[in-house]
């Protein structure tokens, strides 16, 4: 008879089948990071919390917090972006630019516990630094394709959209302070219903009203840039950048919004029809490293290792949503 | 595009069930099989899936279905389901509402003299967070069934729970005291989805959107 002594919820040990699957996939994408010009950092687990808070005030409810013997607050990180900003200030403060780091390590969240998504998470990604605007951003989605490519996955898509363009299109439709956080609430939210009662609540006239609904509800290909208008300039800059290795493998998503604050422009999530969810994803975060003391601009993007693992499997098994 | 567009789509079972089979049949959707047939669960050459309301977020948000349809009140019970929600339907109205027996407000007598009132109810996260933001401490009771025996055989004092018609709340002699929010069945979509299958999607909403205006 054995015993069992059970994990915490949401997390789970790694058997040697599964270990050697995942760490072909870490390998490949490790073999691109090289190729690259990136350099792999290990940050600790544990960080201060007022370290942590300093890069995103949602990063001060982490899921985990205990006390060192000095009664200091340790958290466990939440992911490697603001470690990494915390390096850049710290470690290389007088450093040329740019700076490429890149990762492949563990980073803890509180979730439900699903099929793909657990407390402790294995994450590979990077962090580019010095390089902005679409340049930069071009360079980080070029290297997310060819580490997609080089780990196996074959039917993936990259939803590409601007973090500043909803905020933007608020700004010149004038509308009022009061109203923009319910707004993007809804937006966050993934709340359509929610979003046209609000916009619907500020009396606009038509031509405004269609565009804040509009807008964030446009999905496609390059010809939703042009029906977005001036709201869209950031995106047909980063498009123009844009090698075609990933022109073919973008998705415009003006409405997308990620739930980290710090993103300030064009920000992505990787899809595939094997997972109901999103794979990774990132974006510009050109304030973050001048909240740590070196303000620079910066992009980068990680992606779960355990989502991409079921994605592949569930590729080659042929299933599709 | 006609029909569901190649959409899987989560049909909800009990109150909703007939008015989005008739949604669907305006669409172009074959429902005659699920009509005929109450045990099968699976219609996949229709591309829908039954199921009971409260299921309909788990399905979606794992792309299990790309779409789905169920009320604000699941939604708003299982409000961290990372799915879209895309479309009033309008159809299925109905309120949240804390209830209790007529006469003296039993709730507002416990929180007075016990510091603590106790409501049953199936929907225990609206119910936490109703009264966190009005402030006051009540100890949720979370029951799987018939809400309106609790205040009846003293396992609560109140409950929240959802009413159409309220008839079943007089019926077991209940008053309705604070509205929480409205309801009515919305369409859902997966995140994934949404992304990979717009052009789908959005002409699904188009058409829905004109079913429902046209009413």
């Amino acid at each position: 008879m054995s015993t069992i002594h059970p994990t915490p919820s949401g997390t789970r040990d790694v058997l040697p089948d599964e270990m050697r699957e995942m760490h072909a996939i870490a390998e490949a994408v490790r073999g691109v990071f090289g190729a690259r010009g990136y350099g792999e950092v290990h940050t600790p687990a544990l960080e201060y919390e007022q370290v942590l808070t300093r890069g995103d005030p949602a990063a001060a409810d982490p899921a985990y917090k205990l006390f060192d013997e000095q009664g200091n607050v340790l958290v466990l990180r939440s992911d490697m972006t603001i470690p990494i900003a915390r390096v850049v200030s710290t470690r290389y403060a007088t450093a040329e630019l740019p700076l490429r780091f890149c990762y492949v390590a563990h980073a803890y969240r509180s979730v439900r516990p699903q099929r793909g998504q657990d407390r402790e998470m294995l994450q590979a990604g990077i962090e580019l630094v010095g390089v902005p605007g679409p340049p930069g951003t071009a360079e980080a989605l070029t290297v997310l394709c060819e580490a997609l490519d080089a780990a196996g996955l074959a039917g993936y898509r990259v939803g590409l959209g601007d973090a500043s363009l909803y905020p933007a299109l608020l700004d010149a439709h004038g509308v009022p302070a009061a109203a923009r956080a319910t707004i993007l609430h809804e937006l966050q939210t993934r709340d359509f219903v929610g979003l046209e009662r609000e916009v619907a609540g500020l009396r606009l006239g038509a031509a405004a009203t269609a565009a804040l609904l509009g807008v964030p509800q446009l999905r496609g290909g390059a010809e939703v840039l042009d029906a977005a208008g001036p709201a869209a300039e950031g995106l047909r800059a980063v498009y123009a950048a844009l090698p075609e290795a990933v022109t073919t493998r973008v998705i415009f998503d003006l409405g997308l919004a990620r739930s980290l604050a710090y993103y300030t422009g064009a920000v992505y999530e990787v899809y595939d029809a094997a997972l109901g969810a999103p794979l990774g994803g990132g974006g510009r975060y050109d304030d973050l490293l001048g909240r740590f003391g070196r303000d620079l601009p910066a992009a980068g993007w990680a992606l779960n290792v355990e989502r991409l693992h079921i994605a592949i499997v569930g590729e080659r098994r042929g299933e599709a949503l | 595009m006609s029909g569901l567009n190649g959409l899987t789509i989560a049909v909800p079972r009990g109150a909703l069930m007939e008015e989005t089979l008739d949604l669907l049949d305006r669409l172009g959707v074959g429902t005659g099989e699920v009509r005929a047939n109450d045990r099968k669960l699976l219609f996949e050459d229709a591309g829908l899936v039954t199921m009971r309301p409260s299921d309909v977020p788990t399905y979606v948000e794992a792309g299990a279905a790309d779409i789905g349809i169920t009320g604000k009140d699941v939604l708003a019970e299982q409000s961290e389901r990372a799915v879209y929600e895309l479309l009033d339907l309008r159809f299925g109205p109905c309120v949240m509402v804390v209830a209790t027996t007529a006469g003296d407000d039993r709730l507002a007598e416990a929180l007075r003299r016990l510091g603590v009132m106790r409501v049953a109810t199936k929907y225990p996260r609206i119910a936490a967070r109703h009264f966190e933001r009005t402030g006051r401490q009540a100890e949720i009771v979370e029951v799987k069934g018939s809400v309106e025996l609790a205040p009846l055989t003293g396992l609560a004092e109140g409950i929240v729970d959802l009413t159409a018609t309220g008839s079943t709340l007089r019926e077991n002699g209940l008053v309705v005291r604070e509205e929480i929010l409205a309801s009515t069945a919305r369409l859902i979509a997966n995140p994934v989805a949404h992304k990979l299958k717009a052009a789908e999607l959005d002409d699904l909403v188009a058409r829905m959107r004109e079913a429902i205006a046209r009413g």
